[in-house]
């Protein structure tokens, strides 16, 4: 009897090896660009396809708000070195800003949400300083640390609407602006990013992870790049709070609550770390996820809790880093 | 001509907790020679290279760049000055191919005050100057390894990649600790015209080396620390006939 073995080959390393040689034929080009297109397109037309099921239309936005928050994760994590936990810092802040924006001085959304979100990434990098020079788990303790001071002075001091928050905030004018804003402005951050971490600065942003004493010695200030890395995380963040508050037409203490900080981590670890695409597939599973597990009440941690571990101990590289491996390898059975 | 001196260490002094590990050290390095430190295991050449490069202050003493007072700079403003130095623990950036280890001493402040590498372009492509770096410094250009990721480099290569990102700062001076180390003879033999080389383009170089031979071959003058202290100064072949310094080196490894 013939015996049949797997054979599994890599794709020719000249497609992979960007920028080094020389891409020409369209099929090649295909091969690269094919996964970007599916996945632009089919995000874009997320909202038509759900037009049949109403709820999880509002799901997507929620998703997208999420996703950006993971790739603001992602990149202070894998390719500055910053371990953060500040997502609640950052959606708190901005929510809070463009409540304050919209509610207080009546700016029309349109101006409050990107003003929340640079004045929010200042106030944030700011208060971030002095945690910048500490290291590894230490940053990530201070990053925590922040979203439970802020939502305890606002509720001790009884400010800005207190435990109430700050309601009747402007809401976007129809559903598809609405899912439009935060799709696009998701598309921006993550092509934007994939970018910079390949420019010339961006390999700075990554030496800084790799070796921070090595950037030091070549006369580069490496407080200087922690400080941009996180004015662009808290950037990122900021917005997301900032379209959450007006998606829910509320600023409240919940924008400062844990899972702003835990859901876009998680999203990173399944999706794949260091990809800034994964943190995005990630935060697609995840958020869906916890919705459907809205039903299970209580036990909705518990399921939650055993996905992601299992996802962690089989699939520890990440969702994406394993399809790319698979997309660049084919197999097929040869006679042994 | 009267000869510059380009740094002078005076009275450098560190401990660690109860551990002296440097007392007292005081040098004088010329503009455009090759300086050995030379010394066995823990007597604090290391740190000296930290102290003088801002990366570990000094409890007490001066360290002069130039005329200049640099003691306790920041590191990146020290290396921003001209001051560049490898790391004897080598840590490239593994996540990167090895020319784009290059890009960050490229992008560096002080490569953009200086303008392009000997004048090829306003920054010019930093790629291709980085590819150049490491080809002068002996990557093979045409092969794979200056695009191969960092951390597969075998240690040979990724000692040279130390040194081009010293070289790419295009520095006054550089520090090298235990470039040597590591390496096999041929691969020595193939780094000694290179340093040669650097010599002859005005570098001054400190060179850290367990390896005496060989650095004595290229060293102009030597210093000989033992447990923190100087113990001798001057030519490379009577500093090691000194009594002190082969007493340090008895039964540490052969000369
Ligand atoms: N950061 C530190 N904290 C505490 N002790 C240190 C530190 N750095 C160095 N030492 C100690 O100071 C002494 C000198 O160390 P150093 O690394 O300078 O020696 P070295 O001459 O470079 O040795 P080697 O030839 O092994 O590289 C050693 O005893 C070492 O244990
Ligand atoms: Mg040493």
């Amino acid at each position: 009897m013939e015996q049949l073995r797997r054979e599994r080959l890599d794709r020719s390393l000249k497609v992979r090896t960007e920028g080094i040689y020389a891409i020409s034929a369209f099929e090649e080009i295909l091969y690269l660009l094919g996964p970007r297109l599916l996945f632009i397109v089919g995000i874009l037309i997320l909202p038509f396809i759900l037009e049949a099921a109403p709820y999880w239309k509002r799901v997507i936005n929620i998703m997208c708000a999420y996703a950006i928050i993971a790739i603001s994760f992602d990149f202070l994590s894998n390719f500055v070195g910053l371990v953060c936990l500040g997502g609640a810092l950052f959606t708190g802040i901005g929510g809070y800003f463009t409540a304050i924006y919209n509610h207080y001085f009546s700016f029309p959304m349109y101006l409050s949400i990107p003003l929340a979100a640079v004045s929010g990434a200042l106030f944030c990098t700011v208060v971030l300083l002095p945690a910048l020079p500490l290291r590894g788990v230490y940053f990530a303790i201070v990053t925590l640390m922040y979203p439970l001071l802020f939502s305890r002075i606002i509720e001790a001091l009884n400010i800005l609407g207190g435990t109430n928050g700050i309601s009747g905030i402007q809401s976007f004018p129809n559903p598809y602006i609405e899912h439009y804003t935060v799709i696009l402005i998701l598309l921006f951050f993550l092509f934007g990013l994939r970018r910079f971490v390949n420019e010339d600065i961006g390999l700075v942003f990554r030496g800084v992870k790799d070796n921070d004493q090595a950037v030091k010695a070549s006369g580069i200030n490496v407080t200087t790049i922690k400080i941009y890395a996180v004015f662009i995380a808290s950037l990122m963040g900021c917005f997301s709070g900032a379209y959450i508050a007006h998606l829910y037409m509320w600023a409240g203490l919940s924008l400062f609550a844990l899972d702003f900080s835990i859901i876009p981590i998680a999203s990173t670890v399944i999706g794949g770390g260091g990809t800034l695409i994964g943190a995005v597939i990630g935060s697609f599973i995840l958020v869906p996820l916890s919705e459907i597990l809205r039903e299970a009440g209580t036990l909705r941690i518990v399921i939650y809790c055993v996905v992601l571990t299992l996802f962690i101990v089989f699939k520890s590289e990440g969702l994406m880093i394993y399809l790319q491996r698979k997309y660049h390898q084919f197999e097929r059975w040869v006679k042994v | 001509m009267k000869e510059e001196i380009i740094l002078s260490v005076s009275n450098l002094s560190k401990s660690f907790g109860g551990l002296k590990a440097l007392i007292d050290v005081s040098f004088q390095v010329k503009r455009g020679e090759i300086f050995g430190i030379i010394g066995p295991n823990g007597s604090g050449k290391t740190t000296l290279i930290n102290c003088i490069t801002g990366f570990i202050k000094p409890d007490s003493g001066k360290v002069h760049f130039k005329d200049r007072d640099i003691t306790g700079f920041k590191p990146h403003k020290i290396a921003h000055m001209g001051i560049a130095r490898t790391f004897q623990i080598m840590r490239p950036y593994y996540s990167l191919p090895a020319y784009k280890n290059l890009i960050v001493p490229l992008w560096s402040p002080r490569a953009k005050k200086l303008g392009g590498w000997r004048g090829g372009g306003k920054h010019g492509d930093r790629d291709t100057v980085a590819v150049d770096i490491l080809e002068e410094i002996g990557f093979e250009r045409d092969s794979r390894v200056p695009y191969k990721l960092a951390s597969t480099l075998p240690t040979g290569y990724q000692k040279r990649l130390e040194l081009a990102r010293c070289i790419a700062l295009r520095p006054e001076v550089i520090f090298c600790d235990e470039v040597f180390s590591g390496l096999s003879m041929s691969e020595i033999a193939g780094m000694i015209p290179l340093i040669e080389k650097m010599k002859m383009e005005g570098i001054t170089l400190i060179m850290v080396e367990h390896r005496l031979r060989e650095l004595f071959r290229v060293a102009d003058r030597v210093m000989a620390l033992n447990f923190g202290e100087k113990i001798a100064e001057g030519d490379p072949h009577e500093v090691i006939e000194d009594k002190r310094v082969k007493e340090a080196y008895l039964g540490s490894e052969g000369i």
